[in-house]
């Protein structure tokens, strides 16, 4: 079963008496174990996508199955306790809370589960995560003490330690250098390939969307390319050398 | 999420920013602290204002005799002499709210010493109770005289000091002898000076002797009655026929002589005492005090249920009055302080709150990306609000208790701990965390995440 699986999912921003709609009918099929980059211009409704997927918004009509559970029409508590348990955020400005050690940064989300955890094994859960991004060292450093790369792995450590299926990540590497993008993307690889994580990548760079092995391009609304189309997508991947040639074909 | 949680990720949000907490609580620091230390210092002034008024004679009640009335004709209080010394015994043992009784016998003759001589205003013969009960510690040359005086009925006075003043003119009136009607006293203590009551009338212009030497050697009468017409009632050879046609009335008896009226004198046990002064335990006690001496009294004089009582019970309303509304006036005053302060350092918890919200609106958005729902976020910071109005109340009390030790160990000021202000003072300043805490929070908690999480 597919993992994300969107029917014609609609929404209009009302500002004022003037309707705005920003997505006219994008559907949509995710699997699991996909890596996908989600592209497009400002204003093309990627953000807006990105957030109904995210379950931080509700579209205006349209059906969202999340592994095989209609969520379009949870209420607000139900929606954040599906994206407690089956996504993790990594943004492009990291969001760390400040003057907090990366230990706690990361065993936050941890205290808004249902409490299943005692305090030490959520310790335990968030030191595990963060030497699985590399970060072992750093355990007491607050975010100030970090770099923008480690702060970043930070926060995808933190979007590891609920063990979601699902990860979404706006702009990961908007605020980072060429050299620690590529770190970063790698970390995303790595989770894809390793963990079989599910990782959606937002982004408007060409660069950043070739480590995806498939990508979705939105324009005004609505998908121009995308599932399985192998347009644009098949061109560049060739050229990468950071994508292994085997999952290629299995994609393809 | 447990309470637990909710407490440690408030405690973690507020050690972020310790200066903004700090400032934040120092409304309420303030506030319950000057309300401790009002309290504290207020409660002290007021038990000292108590005291003093009550040295001017506020928990005092006098015990008079009734009134005796004769065709319709009464003769005003103490025309009939119903009190006994047994009586005070009785009200001391069986009242409750009496510290101390004392009988009173009075009388108003010349005082001789040497060649000068003095009619004191007050010749009041008592038991050594009477000191205490008027708050008259302190003689200023001398000792009083003892219960076993009362009992020998020996020649012994004290003197005030203004009696000092106009008999001996400077010199120490210790062991002299004085006069009164030609028995000789001998003075063994001056009283320390009281200066004048509350009407003007010198209080120092005084001779004080036990009450059995006043009345069995000075009066001379078991029966001191000014009043003769009411002794009507108590003699059966008395009546109005006998003024108009004397001697018709038969005599049944031989007739006492004077050589053997004086060798049987009444018993002490019976005489009858003028007056009762007697000393409730505290002002509050007054009018317990009044019941319990009515219902003593009328059952020791065995008056039926119905009858008027024949005595009468006067207190020092006007002083217990000026007493209760003073006290009731500091009270009230503190109160108002105390709110106001409270309310002050509440506004300033939901401004710096407000303020916290918005500044914290990227990491409210994070968290509720993460999971938090609305409830969550609500909670947490309506705890740090509480948190932080609970410790700043604790630092309150600490300040506060110390401030007053502080004035009490400086000024000398009186200060009581009062615990009822303490206690109020925490669950103030836990409640004001909650009511100036909520808005903020609800703010907060009201928040969408995704633009929340935009926000710059």
């Amino acid at each position: 079963m597919e993992l994300i699986e969107l029917h014609n999912i609609c929404k209009t921003y009302h500002l004022g008496d003037i309707a705005v709609p920003v997505l006219k009918g994008v559907s949509l099929k995710i699997a699991r174990g996909e890596m996908v980059a989600l592209m497009g211009a400002s204003g093309s409704g990627k953000s807006t996508l990105m957030n109904i997927l995210g379950c931080l918004d509700r579209p205006t009509s349209g059906e969202y199955w999340l592994d095989g559970r209609d969520v379009s029409t949870l209420s607000a508590d139900e929606r954040a306790q599906v994206r407690n348990h089956s996504f993790g955020f990594v943004f492009q400005n990291f969001n760390l809370l400040p003057r907090t050690s990366a230990l706690e940064n990361v065993a936050m989300p941890l205290s808004y589960t249902a409490g299943h955890l005692s305090e030490r094994q959520a310790r335990k859960q968030a030191r595990k995560v963060l030497e699985q991004v590399g970060l072992s060292d750093r355990l007491d450093h607050e975010p100030s003490q970090l770099s923008g790369g480690q702060q970043q792995r930070v926060a995808i450590a933190r979007a590891l330690v609920n063990n979601p299926p699902l990860i979404f990540a706006d702009e990961p590497t908007g605020n980072l250098d060429s050299r620690t993008s590529a770190e970063v993307l790698e970390m995303f690889q790595q989770l894809n390939g390793r963990d079989s994580i599910t990782i959606i990548i937002v982004t408007h760079d060409a660069l950043v969307a070739r480590h995806a092995r498939r990508v979705i391009h939105i324009h005004d609304g609505l998908i121009v390319e995308g599932a399985y189309a192998g347009g644009i997508e098949a061109a560049p991947r060739p050229a990468d050398p950071a994508s292994p040639a085997a999952e290629l074909g299995g994609i393809g | 999420m447990k309470v637990y949680r909710t407490a440690r990720t408030a405690m973690t949000a507020l050690r972020r920013n310790p200066m903004r907490a700090l400032l934040t609580t120092l409304g309420i620091v303030i506030g319950v602290g000057a309300v401790i230390a009002m309290m504290e210092i207020g409660t002290g002034s007021s038990a000292a204002i108590q005291k003093t008024i009550a040295t001017m004679g506020a928990n005092v009640l006098l015990i008079l005799p009734g009134t005796a009335a004769s065709g319709g004709v009464s003769f005003g209080s103490g025309s009939v002499t119903t009190l006994t010394p047994q009586d005070g015994e009785a009200i001391l043992r069986d009242s409750p709210a009496m510290r101390n009784v004392a009988p009173i016998v009075r009388a108003r003759t010349q005082v001789v010493y040497g060649n000068r001589n003095w009619v004191p205003q007050q010749m009041i013969g008592t038991t050594p109770e009477f000191l205490d009960i008027r708050d008259w510690t302190g003689l200023t040359e001398g000792d009083a005289f003892t219960e076993r005086d009362v009992l020998n009925a020996n020649k012994v006075c004290l003197i005030g000091r203004t009696l000092a003043r106009e008999l001996f003119q400077g010199e120490s009136p210790i062991g002299r002898e004085i006069r009164v009607k030609n028995i000789s006293f001998r003075v063994v203590g001056v009283l320390s000076a009281k200066g004048a009551n509350m009407m003007g009338s010198d209080q120092d212009d005084i001779l004080l002797t036990p009450w059995t030497t006043l009345k069995y050697r000075v009066t001379g009468s078991t029966l001191s009655n000014p009043n003769q017409s009411a002794a009507s009632s108590t003699s059966s050879s008395v009546n109005t026929l006998n003024k108009l046609y004397p001697g018709s009335a038969p005599e049944l008896y031989p007739k006492q002589s004077e050589t053997q009226a004086a060798n049987t004198p009444l018993p002490v046990r019976f005489a009858n005492i003028d007056q009762l002064l007697a000393a409730a335990r505290s002002p509050e006690e007054i009018p317990a005090a009044i019941q319990q001496i009515t219902e003593i009294l009328r059952e020791r004089h065995r008056i039926r249920t119905g009858e008027p009582d024949d005595f009468t019970i006067r207190d020092m309303t006007e002083m217990t009055n000026t007493l209760t509304s003073t006290t009731r006036l500091m009270t009230n005053l503190l109160l108002c302080v105390a709110m106001i302060s409270l309310v002050v350092g509440g506004v300033g918890i939901m401004n710096i709150m407000l303020v916290s919200v918005t500044e914290r609106t990227r990491e409210i958005g994070l968290r509720m990306a993460v999971g938090a729902r609305a409830r969550d976020i609500l909670r947490q910071f309506l705890v740090e609000a509480v948190v932080l109005c609970l410790v700043g109340g604790a630092a309150g009390i600490l300040l506060g208790h110390g401030g007053s030790r502080l004035v009490e160990l400086l000024l000398r000021w009186p200060v009581a701990t009062s615990l009822p202000a303490i206690a109020a003072a925490v669950l103030v300043s836990a409640s004001v965390g909650i009511v100036f805490g909520f808005y903020p929070a609800w703010k907060a908690s009201r928040l969408d995440p995704i633009d929340a999480l935009r926000y710059e």
